[in-house]
C-alpha cells in the first residue's frame, strides 16, 4: 500500500534505468538528504558529530570501497587498514608540503595515490584466489603500517612518529584542525560521501561494474566470454583503494586530526570494515551504509544504554557490549545471511502488499 | 567562526548554571578491557579510590563533592575521543583529563586547548608539552620520557663508576614499536654522542608475544645494559626471555611503565633483581592506604571491590598520586581564585601554581611516598625526578634501591625547546610570556 | 655459525608454536569449510578457564584440564546448536562472519567471568633455557618450546590417525567435501560438527597453555591467531601436515630475516615478512604447499 508502483509509467529507457525508478524511493531519498543536510546540522550537538555522525560517514566511504572489491568483484581484502594509512599519509604529506593546495585536490590526490598502491598489491590476485588472496592484502596491511612507522620522511621527522593535521580551509571555512567547527566538518564529509556513493552506484551499473560481477560469479566463465580478468580485477583494486584512501584521508584530516599508524590503521580496522560489508550486505552500496551504521553506532548506543540508563559499571558494560555485538551479528546472519540491505529489500516487498498480502 | 562563538557561549552558560549545584566533575578515562586492561585496572582503581575517599572522609575537596564520570576507552584512541566528547560537558563541565594513553593524548592536546580544559599526562604523553609557554593546557609533571632516558643513563654511569666509563659500552633499547616506545630514542642518541656509548635499537611490535628474534640479537651483541620501553604483555615476555638467555637481571632496566607486579609475576623467581625506574614508592604501608581501606573498601564504595588485596600495587599507587596531585591542583585553584565553584580554566591555574612539598605529602598521608613538586608557567613538568626500583621475587615486593635522580637538564631542555617550537610553528602558536 | 644454528632452532620452535594455533584452524576448515576466526579467542577462553578454575577453586592441574576440556565440549555443542545448525549450506563468507560474532561473545564472556588481570599459569611446565645445552655447547634452546614441539608432534600424529583411519575421521572429510552429499549418505552432520569443534577446542586449550606459559594468560592471547594466518596460507587450509611445515618455514624464515636483515632496515620486519614469504610460495602454488588442488570447471 505504501509502496505501490501501480500507475507509475515509464516512457523511456532512461527513466527505466534510473537509480531510483520508483517515485516513493525518490521521495524517500530526497527526504533523507534533506534531513542529513538541513535538519541534522541544526539539531545535533558536538558529541553527535564527533562520536557518531562523522565516524559513520567516514567508515561508509571505506565500506563502499571494500564492497567494490569484495562485494562486487569477489576479491577478499584484509588490507583496508593499510590502504587507509596510505590515504592518510598522502594527505598529510600533501598538506604539509603544499599548504596552499585546495583541500578537494588533496583528497583526490590521496585517493589516486592509494589507488596506485592498491593496484600494486592487487597484482597477485590473478593467480591467488579466495581466502588465499587475503595473504597478499595482509602483506600490504603489515608492510604499509611498518613503512609509515619506520621511515621518518612520512611523518616529517617528528619525535614520536605521530602525525598531526595542519589547519586548512576550503572556501574560507576551516575544515581541519581543532578550530574547525563540527558542523563544517560534518557537511564536508557528507558532501564527499554523497558524491562518492553516487559515483559508485553508477559505476556498479556500468560496463565496468558488470565485468566485476561476472568475475565474481565465475571468473573462468567470464574470461571465456571475453572479459579480461587482470584488467577487471585491477580496476576493482584501483577504484576500491581510491575510496579507501579517501576514507583514510578523511579519517585522519577531518575526523581525528592526528594519527599513529600502528594504532589508527592496524589490522583491526581491516577486519572492522570487512565486518561492515558482510553485515550490511555484500555487493550493495546501501548495505555499506547499513553496515557502517551498525558497527559504529551500535557499540556506542549499547554502551550508553547500559552505563547511563541501567547503571552498569563501565568495565562490565564494555564486556557485555562486546558479547551483545557478537550475539547480534550471529542473530542477523541467521535471520538474513545476505545482510541488512537484503532485509531492507524484503521490508520493501512486504510494504508493497501491506496490509493485504496474498 | 560565528558558530564557534555561539557554541563557546553555550558552554560558558552551561558552566555558569552548573556552578549553582557546586560539584567537581572529574572524568576518568579508564581501560578495564582490551589488551592493556591488566595495567589499566590498577591505575583506574587508584585514581577513583582517592576521590571516593575524599568524598567519604572529607565530604569532597574543601567541602565540595566530587563527581566521577567514568568512561571506558579500552586504550583505543577513537573510543578515547568519544569518551572525551561525552564527558566534557557533563554537569558543570569536566575539570581535568587524564587520558592514560599516548595515542589519546595526541588526539586531545588540540581539543583541550580549544575547549580550555587542563589535561594532565603524568609521566607519559607528549614530552615537549613540558614547555608551558606553548602548551598552555597540558601538564606532564613529574617527568617525561626524555628525563627518564637521562636518569637511566645517569644510574648506569653511577653503577659503572662515572660518565667517562660509559665510553665504549653497549646499551640496548628494547621498545614498543609505537609513538610511546620511540620517545626516548632521540635523547638516547644525543647522549650516545655525548658520552660515547653505543646504542642498539630493538623494536618489538604490538602486542609483543613473540620476541625471540629480539633476544637472540641481545644474546649475540651482549650489551652491557638493556633498557626497556614496554607496555602490556610485551613486558612479561621480555622479562621471561631475558631470564631465559641468562641476561643479568640487575642490568635490565625498564621505564616506569615496565615495572609493575603484572610484569614480573608471570616470570616467578626468574624475574628476581629486575629493575625499573619509578617516581613513587610501592606498597600499602602508608596512612593514606589505611584510610582508603577503611572509608572506601569497608564501606563498599569501591568501584572494584575485589581489588582490596591488591591495594598498594605499583600502578595502583600511580593512579593514587595522580589523583592526589589533581585534587591539590583543584585546592590551589580554589585558593587563588577565592571561590569554591571552580571552572576548568581556574583548575588550569591551579595546576600551574601547584606545589606539593614532601611535608604536604605527609599531611595527606603519604610520608616519603615521592618527592616534592613545584610547577611553573614555563615548565609544566616541574623538576621531575626518578629513582630505580628493584623486584624482590621472594618477598614479591618492589623496593627503591637508588637515590632520586634529577634529569640532565642540559640534554633534555634544548630538545623540548626545539620540538615544542616546531609544534608552535606548525600550528601558528605564539609562545606565552611567562615573565 | 653457532648463532645461525641457534637462530634456526629458535625459529623452528617458534614455528611449532604458530603451528599449534594453526592446527585448530585447519581442523575446522577441513571438516566444515569454515574459516574459524574465533580460534584465537578460543585459545584465550580455554586458557582463562583453566587458570581461573585453578585459581578460584584451587583445583589440581590435571583436574582443571579435564574440567576445561569438558567446558570446551559443552561450548562445541552450544556453538553447533546456536550458530552452525541454522546456517547450514550458507556461503563460506557468511559462516566466517558468524565465527566473528562468536569471537566477540567468547571475548566478552571470558573476561566477564574470569576477570581481565594477568593470570599466572602454574601447571609445572619447564621454564627457561636448557642448562645442559647452554653450559656444554653454548647452545640456547628454550625448554618450554621443546615441550611444545613434542606436544605438537603427538597432536599431529593423533589427528592424522583420527582423520585417516577412523570412521568418524572419514566422515569428517566427506562433510568437508560437500555438506549435502554427506547428509545424503547418512552422515549425521550435527554430531560431526560437535566432535570437530570439541577437538578444535582441545587444540585451542593446548595452544593457550603453551602461549600462556610464556606470558601469563591475558587478553593478548587472542591475538596469536594473527601469527597463525601466514602459516595457514603457506601450508594450505586443509592440511594438518601443512600447518606444521608451514609453521616451521615461517618461523625459521622470519627469525632469520629479523636477525640478519632487520638491523639494516630498522627492525620489526617479522610481522610483514611472514606474509611476504607466504606470498612468494603462493605465487608458485596458489593453493598452499599441501592444499588440495583447485580444479576449475566452467
Amino acid at each position: 500500500m505504501f509502496y505501490r508502483e501501480a500507475g507509475q509509467f515509464k516512457t523511456s529507457y532512461a527513466a527505466d534505468q534510473a537509480i531510483f525508478p520508483i517515485a516513493q524511493d525518490r521521495w524517500f531519498i530526497a527526504a533523507l538528504l534533506a534531513v542529513a543536510y538541513v535538519v541534522v546540522p541544526l539539531t545535533a550537538d558536538e558529541y553527535w558529530f564527533q562520536a557518531l555522525l562523522i565516524p559513520f560517514l567516514v567508515y561508509s566511504v571505506a565500506a563502499i570501497g571494500l564492497n567494490i572489491l569484495t562485494g562486487y568483484c569477489g576479491q577478499l581484502s584484509l588490507g583496508t587498514g593499510g590502504f587507509m594509512a596510505v590515504g592518510a599519509y598522502a594527505s598529510y604529506k600533501l598538506m604539509t608540503a603544499f599548504p596552499e593546495l585546495n583541500l578537494i585536490v588533496v583528497f583526490l590526490l590521496s585517493g589516486l595515490i592509494t589507488a596506485a598502491v592498491g593496484v600494486l598489491f592487487g597484482i597477485p590476485s590473478l593467480r591467488i584466489k579466495g581466502f588465499y588472496l587475503a595473504v597478499a592484502t595482509l602483506a600490504a596491511q603489515f608492510f604499509l603500517v611498518w613503512l609509515f612507522n619506520k621511515v621518518p620522511w612520512f611523518y616529517n621527522y617528528s619525535a614520536t612518529g605521530q602525525i598531526t593535521v595542519p589547519e586548512a580551509a576550503l572556501f574560507g571555512i576551516t575544515l581541519t584542525g581543532p578550530a574547525a567547527s563540527p558542523v563544517a566538518k560534518y557537511l564536508f564529509v557528507l558532501a564527499t560521501v554523497t558524491a562518492l556513493a553516487l559515483f559508485a552506484k553508477n559505476l556498479a551499473r556500468s560496463r565496468t561494474g558488470r565485468c566485476w560481477m561476472a568475475i565474481r560469479d565465475m571468473d573462468i566463465a567470464a574470461e571465456i566470454i571475453g572479459i579480461r580478468p587482470l584488467a577487471t580485477k585491477l580496476t576493482a583494486f584501483a577504484v576500491s583503494s581510491f575510496y579507501v584512501g579517501i576514507a583514510g584521508a578523511l579519517m585522519f584530516a577531518v575526523w581525528l586530526g592526528s594519527a599513529e599508524p600502528t594504532e589508527a590503521f592496524n589490522i583491526d580496522k581491516s577486519f572492522l570494515v570487512l565486518f561492515m560489508i558482510i553485515i550490511g550486505g555484500l555487493g550493495t552500496i546501501l548495505g555499506s551504509f547499513f553496515g557502517a551504521a551498525f558497527m559504529v553506532v551500535m557499540p556506542i548506543a549499547l554502551k550508553n544504554l547500559m552505563v547511563d540508563a541501567l547503571g552498569f559499571s563501565t568495565g562490565v558494560a564494555e564486556h557485555v557490549q562486546i558479547m551483545l555485538m557478537g550475539a547480534l551479528i550471529v542473530f542477523f546472519l541467521i535471520v538474513e545471511p545476505h545482510g541488512m540491505a537484503r532485509l531492507w529489500q524484503i521490508g520493501k516487498e512486504k510494504l508493497r502488499l501491506w496490509p493485504f498480502p496474498y | 567562526m560565528k558558530l564557534k562563538t555561539l557554541l563557546g557561549g553555550a558552554l560558558a552558560a552551561a558552566v555558569l548554571t552548573g556552578t549553582a549545584s557546586a560539584e567537581l566533575v572529574i572524568p576518568t578515562l579508564d581501560y578495564r578491557t582490551g589488551p592493556y586492561a591488566p595495567n589499566g585496572i590498577p591505575f583506574a582503581n587508584g585514581y577513583s579510590d582517592y576521590f571516593t575517599l575524599l568524598n567519604e572522609r572529607d565530604g569532597g575537596i574543601e567541602g565540595v563533592k566530587i563527581r566521577l564520570e567514568p568512561c571506558e576507552t579500552a586504550y583505543n584512541t577513537q573510543k578515547g575521543v568519544e569518551c572525551y566528547e561525552k564527558t566534557k560537558n557533563v554537569g558543570s563541565g569536566a575539570l581535568v583529563y587524564q587520558p592514560l594513553s599516548t595515542g589519546i593524548t595526541y588526539q586531545l592536546i588540540p581539543k583541550v586547548t580549544e575547549d580550555r580544559i587542563p589535561m594532565h599526562t603524568m609521566g607519559y604523553g607528549r614530552t615537549s608539552a613540558a614547555n608551558g609557554r606553548i602548551f598552555e593546557w597540558v601538564f606532564n609533571f613529574p617527568l617525561t620520557y626524555w628525563d627518564g632516558a637521562t636518569i637511566a643513563i645517569q644510574y648506569i654511569a653511577d653503577q659503572e663508576g662515572g660518565f667517562d666509563r660509559l665510553r665504549g659500552k653497549k646499551i640496548a633499547l628494547v621498545y614498543h614499536n609505537s609513538a610511546y616506545g620511540k620517545e626516548p630514542i632521540r635523547t638516547l642518541e644525543v647522549m650516545a654522542e655525548k658520552f660515547g656509548y653505543k646504542l642498539l635499537l630493538l623494536p618489538v611490535d604490538h602486542p609483543g608475544q613473540e620476541q625471540k628474534a629480539t633476544w637472540l640479537q641481545i644474546r649475540r651483541e651482549r650489551p652491557d645494559w638493556v633498557l626497556m620501553w614496554g607496555w602490556g604483555v610485551m613486558n612479561q615476555v621480555a622479562i621471561k626471555e631475558a631470564a631465559s638467555i641468562r641476561y643479568p637481571m640487575d642490568r635490565f632496566i625498564g621505564v616506569w611503565w615496565s615495572g609493575s607486579e603484572n610484569d614480573v609475576l608471570p616470570s616467578g623467581m626468574a624475574a628476581n633483581g629486575y629493575k625499573s625506574l619509578a617516581f613513587h614508592a610501592a606498597g600499602a604501608d602508608f596512612p593514606l592506604h589505611k584510610d582508603i581501606l577503611k572509608y572506601v573498601y569497608d564501606r563498599g564504595k569501591a568501584v572494584d571491590p575485589g581489588f582490596r588485596d591488591r591495594v598498594g600495587e605499583v600502578l595502583y599507587n600511580r593512579g593514587l598520586i595522580a589523583a592526589v596531585w589533581a585534587a591539590e591542583a583543584i585546592r590551589t585553584a580554589m585558593r587563588i581564585h577565592g571561590t569554591k565553584n571552580v571552572t576548568a580554566a581556574m583548575v588550569r591555574d591551579g595546576f600551574e601554581n601547584l606545589e606539593v612539598s614532601e611535608q604536604r605529602l605527609a599531611e595527606l598521608g603519604l610520608p616519603g611516598f615521592t618527592f616534592g613538586i613545584k610547577i611553573s608557567c614555563a615548565n609544566h613538568r616541574g623538576a621531575g625526578k626518578a629513582a630505580v626500583q628493584q623486584w624482590d621475587a621472594r618477598a614479591k615486593k618492589w623496593k627503591i634501591v637508588s637515590k632520586y635522580y634529577s634529569p640532565l637538564e642540559d640534554v633534555v631542555w634544548p630538545l623540548i625547546e626545539e620540538d615544542s617550537m616546531n609544534y608552535a610553528k606548525e600550528h601558528g602558536i605564539t609562545p606565552r610570556d611567562c615573565k | 655459525m653457532l648463532f645461525f644454528l641457534e637462530t634456526t632452532i629458535s625459529g623452528l620452535m617458534s614455528g611449532v608454536m604458530y603451528a599449534l594455533v594453526a592446527l585448530g584452524f585447519v581442523l575446522i576448515y577441513k571438516a566444515s569449510g569454515v574459516f574459524n576466526f574465533a580460534q584465537g579467542v578460543m585459545a584465550l577462553f580455554a586458557g582463562l578457564t583453566l587458570a581461573g578454575l585453578m585459581e578460584r577453586f584451587g583445583l589440581p592441574a590435571w583436574l582443571a584440564i579435564l574440567a576445561t576440556v569438558a567446558v570446551m565440549t559443552v561450548l562445541a555443542v552450544a556453538i553447533e546448536r546456536v550458530v552452525l545448525r541454522p546456517l547450514v549450506g550458507q556461503p563460506h563468507i557468511i559462516l566466517f562472519m558468524a565465527t566473528i560474532g562468536l569471537a566477540y561473545v567468547l571475548e566478552g564472556a571470558g573476561d566477564l567471568i574470569w576477570g581481565s588481570d594477568v593470570k599466572v599459569l602454574e601447571i609445572g611446565l619447564p621454564q627457561g633455557a636448557s642448562d645442559l645445552l647452554l653450559d656444554k655447547y653454548g647452545l640456547y634452546v628454550e625448554k618450554l618450546e621443546a615441550v611444545a614441539a613434542v606436544t605438537a608432534a603427538v597432536l599431529v600424529a593423533a589427528l592424522a590417525f583420527f582423520f585417516q583411519k577412523t570412521k568418524v575421521g572419514r566422515a569428517l572429510r566427506a562433510v568437508a567435501d560437500d555438506h549435502q552429499a554427506a547428509l545424503s549418505v547418512g552422515i549425521n552432520l550435527n554430531t560431526i560438527w560437535v566432535i570437530v569443534w570439541a577437538v578444535a577446542g582441545v587444540v585451542a586449550l593446548v595452544a593457550g597453555i603453551m602461549w600462556g606459559a610464556k606470558s601469563g594468560i591475558q587478553f593478548s592471547l587472542s591475538l596469536i591467531a594473527l601469527k597463525a594466518l601466514p602459516v595457514l596460507m603457506l601450508g594450505g587450509f586443509e592440511s594438518v601436515a601443512g600447518a606444521i611445515v608451514g609453521g616451521i618455514i615461517i618461523g625459521i624464515g622470519e627469525k632469520l630475516a629479523e636477525v640478519y636483515v632487520g638491523p639494516f632496515v630498522g627492525g620489526a620486519i617479522e610481522s610483514w615478512f611472514a606474509y611476504v614469504l607466504a606470498l612468494i610460495f603462493l605465487l608458485f602454488r596458489p593453493q598452499g604447499l599441501f592444499g588440495e588442488r583447485i580444479i576449475e570447471r566452467v
